[in-house]
Order: C-alpha cells, then structure tokens, then sequence
C-alpha cells in the first residue's frame, strides 16, 4: 500500500523509506529544470546571492526546506481568471540534474527530488548523507498527474519560459515510487546489475 | 484537390489522446502478471488509468507529443504538395488547439518555432500506391524513446557479432539491455534489417505501425520476433525499469536489400504510449482507425 506523505517531510520520515516503496505526495511542490538548477547552483550555492534575487531566494528557502522538487516542463494553461493550470505535466529525464542535485539538496534540506529515469552516484550519497529520497513518477502519465496538482500558487523566473520556470504548485496524493533512498540503495543500479546477468546468460545460450 | 486539414487534424488528434485498443489490451494483460502491491504493477495501474483519462478527457496521452511523422499513401492523381500544406496547416491548428505540445525547435539555437512546423517538420513520407483512394498514417514518436532507439553495424570492432539472424537477435537484446527502462518501458521495438543506414531505421519505425498480435509473413522473422518478445522481458527491466515481468509488448522485424560491404541492424523504441492512427477516405467517407 502507498505511503501518503505529507509536504514538509521530516527526515524521520525520509529514513523510514526504502527502495521499491510507493508513496502519494501531498502538499507544496516546485518544479525546476536545467536553467533552474544551474540558476539556483550559480546564485545561492556557489556564489553570494545578489541583492535582485533576495526575494527568490526567501521563497525557495521555505518553500524547499523539507520540501520537494519535480523536474517536470508541464503543459500550462491561463485561465479566464488569470490564474494558471496544469493541462499535462509527467516527468522528465532526470539525469540531467546529476552535476547539481546533490549540492541543491544540501543547501536548502531538499527531502524528495521527483523525476524519472533515475539519478547516479553523486545524487545517490547526497541522499545518504542530508536525508532524501529520489521519487519516481510515471512517465508519460501526463494528464494524470495534471489532475493531481490541484493548485498553481505561483511561478518565479517565467523568462526562463513555460517549461523551465518554477511552478510553486498544490499537489494530492501525486502517486510516485521510491527508487533511490536515504540508505545507498538505488533501483536502478539493482535492475541495471541483474539485467546484465541475464543478457550475459542468453548471449552465452 | 479538395481541402482536407480539418480530417488531418482529427487524425492528429485520435492518435494523441485515443491509445489503440491492441496496446491497451497489452498493458492490461501485463498489468495482470504483476504482482499486486509491487512497482511494477502500481506503475501500469497508474498507466492504464491515464489512457482512459486522457480519452474521456480528450488530452494527450503524454505531454510529449513527439515528432509528428505521416505516411501517406496516394493515388496517381493527388498533389503532394498540396498535401504537404494541408498537413503543415493541420499541425498548426491541432498545436493551438493543445493536441499537440509545441515541439519543434532550430538544432543549434534550440529557438521553438511554437507551431510544430520547421524544416523538415513534421516528418512525411509520401508512397504513391495503385488505389483510387487515399490513406495516411499518423505516428507520435516522443523524444525519450527516440534516444533509445540504436543502430548496430554487424560486424564492427565494438560489437563483434554475424551477419545473419543470431547476429541481429544479440543486436536486439543489447538495445533492449540498454534503453533500461528510459524510454518509458514497457516499449516496442521496430527492427529493420539491411539496407543503408537511413532506410534501415525508416523500415524500422514502418513496423511499429503493426498490430501488436500479427503474424510476420516471412517464418523465419515471425519465430525470432516470437523469441526475442520473451527473452527480452527474461531481462526483468520491467514497466518505468522499476523490475518485472514486462519489458516489451513485442518485438517487430523486416528486412531490406543491403549492399554486400554494409550489415545494418537498426531498432527503433516506442514508449508504453504507442501512438499511432490511420486514416482512410475513400468514396468521401472518412474513417479513422487503430492499424
């Protein structure tokens, strides 16, 4: 049975995780791809947060502190209202993150990363080491997830256009599965070795 | 030539919200193998809950709608210009209209022309056949699959292997290994075998149009695609890779002419997401159906 997990997650909570779990995300997520990443890498991480993006860096400072982060370029429409909504919005590539989710991580207590596809060694350890788990959506499932997130709050950065900005979004019960955890174990890693196994047996045959 | 955009963009839109019935089928008889509570099984529940939203809901399938690629087959008299612009004009309207997400951008610049047209976009393969009517299938190739797709030339001091039927099995079984399950397994995979570098991957992609449970006329490909469909899910990538017991729902082959000095073997990955819809219109009645 799935895990219902509430937004900000305690590291109590990420420790009691393990690989192959299913959990369902309630609460306050923010979508950030490549231009993020690097964005927040440059600004907040390695350098000293310039006075223009103070503001930005409040936001993502309680927005992410036990919170969570969706590498996800949804589809989005706006409304009559003026308000935004998510029309498709499934997972991207993760692997992309690799040079930075680590350090993302660890500077703003980042409890979950959602994507798919699966991150490697250095994401692997950051998870290890500050307490986090990487959340693995269903690709393709784009409407579906559409409806889990209920709610637009906010996006910051939109010049970095629809797909790269930070979506601050509502989400229920946004069904993911843990494949790397905060113990050193990946999924990934385990369906890669035994996969091989088995190619070398009926390569052999 | 009489106009018919708005038929087009009809089949644009079926493909990209209306999965055919051989793949859902498919995804619920490997839904069923799995064991219930395992990721595997939670990751094709989701799945098959998607499909049915997405129709009742009229929305694609998957936010990437992919590379739009048309096979049109016409009779002697059509123009194919003509058709040309149809279709760009249909992909335009069907991109406002969010069947399509806008997904043509310049190479270098990455710039996205936001009508899914650009050079060379949509991609339309154009047969002139010797029927009075016309029929064109659409195919919805998303960017994640596409990268796992793979193209071996047997023998090479990368991959030693023969040139002949076993040499083509180890091919597909090390493409299958290495897609894991990145291009949003369980997939198909569209061999093609011969050929030059270009036509073996198009006759490759030309196989994912078929029925998921056909027969290949040549026995000899129909055993292997038989052979390789079960040895592929023995791998346990299983659906997203998260393990089990379905890796692919089939495995489809053919083979073209080859020079002596040249061996391809070219495999093409489709996602869970199989998106592909033909469309008749003969006698000026329209239909649009799953191959």
């Amino acid at each position: 049975m799935a895990t219902k997990l509430i937004i900000p997650i305690s590291e109590k909570e990420i420790r009691a995780l393990k690989v192959g779990d299913q959990v369902l995300l309630n609460g306050v997520v923010f979508t950030a791809r490549d231009a993020g990443h690097k964005y927040m890498i440059e600004n907040f991480v390695k350098g000293t947060c310039p006075d223009s993006e103070k503001q930005m860096y409040k936001v993502l400072k309680e927005g992410l502190s036990g919170g969570v982060i969706y590498h996800c370029g949804p589809v989005v429409r706006k409304r009559d209202d003026g308000r935004y909504e998510f029309v498709a919005a499934g997972p991207t590539t993760s692997i992309r993150e690799e040079p930075y989710q680590a350090d993302v991580m660890a500077h703003f207590g980042v409890r979950g990363v959602i994507g798919k596809g699966g991150m490697r060694d250095r994401t692997l350890k950051g998870c290890q080491e500050h307490g986090a788990v990487y959340l693995h959506a269903i690709g393709g499932a784009a409407p579906l997830i559409a409806e889990c997130c209920k709610e637009v709050l906010d996006v910051y950065k939109l010049d970095f256009g629809v797909p790269e900005a930070f979506w601050k979004l509502r989400v229920v019960d946004f069904p993911c599965v843990v494949t790397m955890d905060s113990h050193g174990k990946s999924l990934h890693d385990k369906v890669r070795t035994d996969s091989e196994a088995k190619l070398q047996q009926l390569l052999a045959g | 030539m009489q106009d018919i955009t708005e038929h087009f963009v009809e089949l644009i839109k079926s493909t990209s919200t209306d999965l055919s019935p051989d793949v859902e089928t498919a995804l619920i008889d490997a839904c069923s193998q799995e064991k219930e509570g395992s990721a595997a099984h939670g990751a094709l529940v989701t799945i098959l809950e998607n499909i049915k939203l997405a129709r009742e809901t009229g929305r694609p399938i998957c936010q990437d709608t992919g590379t739009p690629i048309f096979y049109v087959w016409y009779p002697v008299d059509m123009s194919q210009r003509q058709m040309r612009e149809q279709i760009q004009s249909a992909v335009r309207i069907a991109t406002e209209r969010a069947y399509l997400r806008p997904n043509a951008v310049e190479a270098l610049s990455g710039k996205n022309s936001g009508n899914n047209t650009g050079v060379d976009f949509p991609t339309i393969h154009f047969n002139e056949w010797e029927h009075d009517y016309l029929k064109v299938g659409l195919m919805l190739k998303g960017g994640g699959s596409e990268n796992c797709g793979a193209q071996y030339s047997v023998p090479s001091p990368e991959f030693p292997a023969s040139r002949d039927l076993k040499g083509v099995r180890k091919a597909v079984l090390d493409a299958a290994y290495k897609a894991q399950g990145l291009g949003c397994a369980p997939g198909i995979l569209g061999v093609g075998i011969g050929g030059d570098r270009a036509t073996s991957i198009i006759k490759g992609k030309e196989q994912l149009f078929r029925t998921l449970v056909d027969t290949n006329p040549d026995p000899e490909l129909d055993k292997m695609e038989k052979q390789l469909h079960l040895e592929i899910n023995e791998l346990g990538i299983g659906p997203m890779g998260f393990g089990g017991k379905t890796t692919v729902l089939g495995v489809k082959m053919a083979q073209l002419h080859r020079v002596p000095a040249s061996f391809f073997v070219s495999i093409a990955y489709m996602c869970w997401a199989d998106r592909r819809k033909i469309m008749t219109i003969k006698n000026g009645s329209i239909t649009i159906e799953a191959p």
